[in-house]
């Protein structure tokens, strides 16, 4: 065998060890399409698609749950996503802004404190948080959810920017100044479109997050009517006593639409956010 | 003109310094403080001093139970999880077509793996009725749902985790590429095969961002919470009773909020104490390039 026969061998292995790799890692998500449309008696079987598929479990799981339809508890969902999106994209990027652009006294100081809030386990924070929200009367409102992403919603997302907006070369501010730019203006006509990818990356992030913060919803929201879809799915659960397994898979499956149309829409912003906050810290 | 600036800067941070006051250090400091009374949310907050503190270690059997859970927990998920991802990244990591393919398939679990939809793909997959129990049971293992069994139920969390490795493998793969090609050369000329390079070159050069990976993972872990509620709700007999889900029941089921808020603490503390054990031990593995100024 030549070396490089040999180099083509090794590399089809490589090829079939990620195919099997991909397989496995996917085979729940596909068994998962499959039984969807199954019927409770067809679950078990270890066949992937059913023999008559039930498109019936889609329409009766969508007004499964008495009084609303899943059509309120998507809006109500993408309801808390636009005002959490908008809230962390406008805040994360002034704070990040000022950190990386702008000369003032301790601001090192403030930045480390942003990291060490990275580290702070919610657990610590959620009691005295809930107790604050409920004197303000804000339990079962979706502001609790909404409002601390006004706060640059996390450490995160403020050092993302950060360290993308120290990526970009100082001297546009300058000649921007010496055109009479104010720092505002700068912020507002230089750095923003420059940084549109990483406010996209942001903004992803920030959606995806929300959507599968079970934790504060559960803790929040308490009426039906101000359910969001992950409460939904759990109530849905938890109320019936013979599972209705085919359905609730076919609405948990419709949950997850959104995540996988944003993540195959804008994937290289993913794993690009990964990797910036990952590894330049 | 000093001044301005400084008021400039201020200003832009002023979000997040509005926030860190408000809903970051206060409520930390608040929480410390109930840690030391019995406090019910409608009653005011009763200074019983240590007692929330002595409770949890004397007579709490729930406490050591929960604590034990989620100690396996992050013991066998954390390790697991870093050793797929490592592996997967280091095959995903070749000139070769078809690897932003690959990547993304098996990328794909990372991203949906939070959520409430695949806690009910869980509890179906892993059920007495599930697809897996049935699938024993062609090898006579009848009857085992492995979500019921208390022997099992927390491995299949454990599992779940473990199924999406992605991130901690992108960063894997960030990591891998920025290892200089040379290194390789060098050791192959020297005649280390791949085993050798592996040990020699890539684990040494990659330790830094394992050890990051380790901590992250290491401290999210410990907060799990989620799918231990919507897939077994701790159960059965409390072998899924992670620490977070205690906490829950205490603050939130039963409103013992002093006692919750000193569980909290605890929890704070031993992620506190395994970050610095890690960073303490991380002299001895990790290797820093260029002396250390990573």
């Amino acid at each position: 065998m030549t070396t490089k026969e040999w180099i083509k061998q090794k590399q089809m292995n490589t090829h079939i060890l990620l195919v099997l790799l991909s397989l496995i890692m996917i085979y729940p998500v596909i068994w998962w399409i499959g039984a969807s449309l199954k019927t409770n008696a067809e679950l078990s079987l270890p066949n992937i698609f059913p023999s008559v598929p039930q498109w019936s479990n889609y329409v009766n799981g969508w007004t499964a749950i008495p009084g609303h339809t899943f059509t309120k508890f998507f809006t109500n969902t993408f309801v808390i996503e636009l005002f959490s999106v908008a809230g962390t994209v406008i805040s994360a990027s002034l704070i990040a802004f000022g950190f990386a652009r702008v000369k003032f006294k301790f601001s090192n100081l403030w930045f480390s404190m942003l990291l060490m809030t990275m580290m702070i386990p919610s657990q610590v924070l959620i009691i005295p948080q809930y107790v604050i929200f409920f004197k303000l009367d804000w339990i079962n409102t979706y502001l609790p959810i909404i409002t601390p992403h006004f706060f640059g919603g996390g450490g995160f997302f403020v050092f993302l920017l950060v360290q993308f907006i120290r990526g970009l070369p100082r001297e546009l501010d300058e000649s921007a100044t010496i055109d009479g730019c104010s720092t505002f203006g700068i912020y507002w006509h230089i750095i923003m479109p420059l940084i549109k990818p990483a406010l996209i990356t942001v903004a992803i992030y920030c959606f995806m997050w929300t959507w599968d913060d079970f934790f504060q919803q559960l803790l929040y929201i308490s009426s039906v009517d101000k359910f969001t879809v992950g409460l939904a799915l759990r109530l849905f659960m938890d109320s019936q006593s013979a599972v209705e397994w085919g359905q609730m898979l076919s609405m948990s499956l419709l949950s997850i639409i959104p995540s996988v149309v944003i993540f195959f829409l804008a994937q290289k912003y993913f794993v690009e956010g990964i990797a910036t906050t990952g590894l330049k810290g | 003109m000093k001044t301005r600036q400084n008021l400039t800067g201020y200003l832009f941070i002023s979000p997040f310094l509005i926030g860190f006051f408000l809903l970051t250090l206060f409520p930390m400091m608040q929480s410390l403080y109930f840690s030391f009374t019995d406090y019910s949310l409608l009653q005011p907050a009763q200074w019983v001093g240590t007692k929330n503190y002595m409770r949890m270690f004397t007579s709490d059997p729930t406490f050591k139970t929960s604590l034990g859970v989620t100690f396996t927990y992050v013991i066998f998920a954390v390790p697991l999880k870093l050793m797929f991802a490592l592996l997967v990244a280091m095959l995903l990591n070749k000139n070769m077509k078809g690897m932003s393919f690959y990547r993304t398939l098996i990328y794909f679990p990372s991203i949906i793996g939070g959520s409430i939809a695949v806690a009910v793909l869980w509890k179906n997959i892993f059920g007495i009725d599930g697809f897996i129990s049935k699938f024993l049971a062609i090898f006579g293992m009848e009857g085992i749902g492995l979500v019921s069994n208390p022997d099992t139920a927390l491995s299949t969390l454990v599992l779940l985790q473990a199924w999406q490795f992605g991130s901690a493998m992108i960063i894997f793969l960030a990591g891998l590429k920025q290892i200089p090609k040379e290194l390789y050369e060098a050791s192959s000329v020297d005649g280390a095969g791949m085993i050798r390079k592996f040990f020699s070159v890539t684990l040494p050069m990659l330790s830094p961002v394992i050890l990051f990976n380790l901590i992250l993972g290491i401290i999210n872990s410990f907060q799990m919470f989620t799918q231990a509620y919507v897939i077994t709700k701790g159960g059965p007999v409390k072998s899924t009773y992670m620490y977070a889900l205690y906490l829950y029941d205490k603050a939130f089921g039963s409103f013992q909020m002093g006692y919750a808020s000193a569980l909290a603490w605890v929890m704070l503390i031993i992620i506190g104490i395994a970050t610095i054990i890690n960073f303490t031990v991380s002299k001895y593995w990790v290797f820093y390039e260029s002396g250390g100024d990573k």
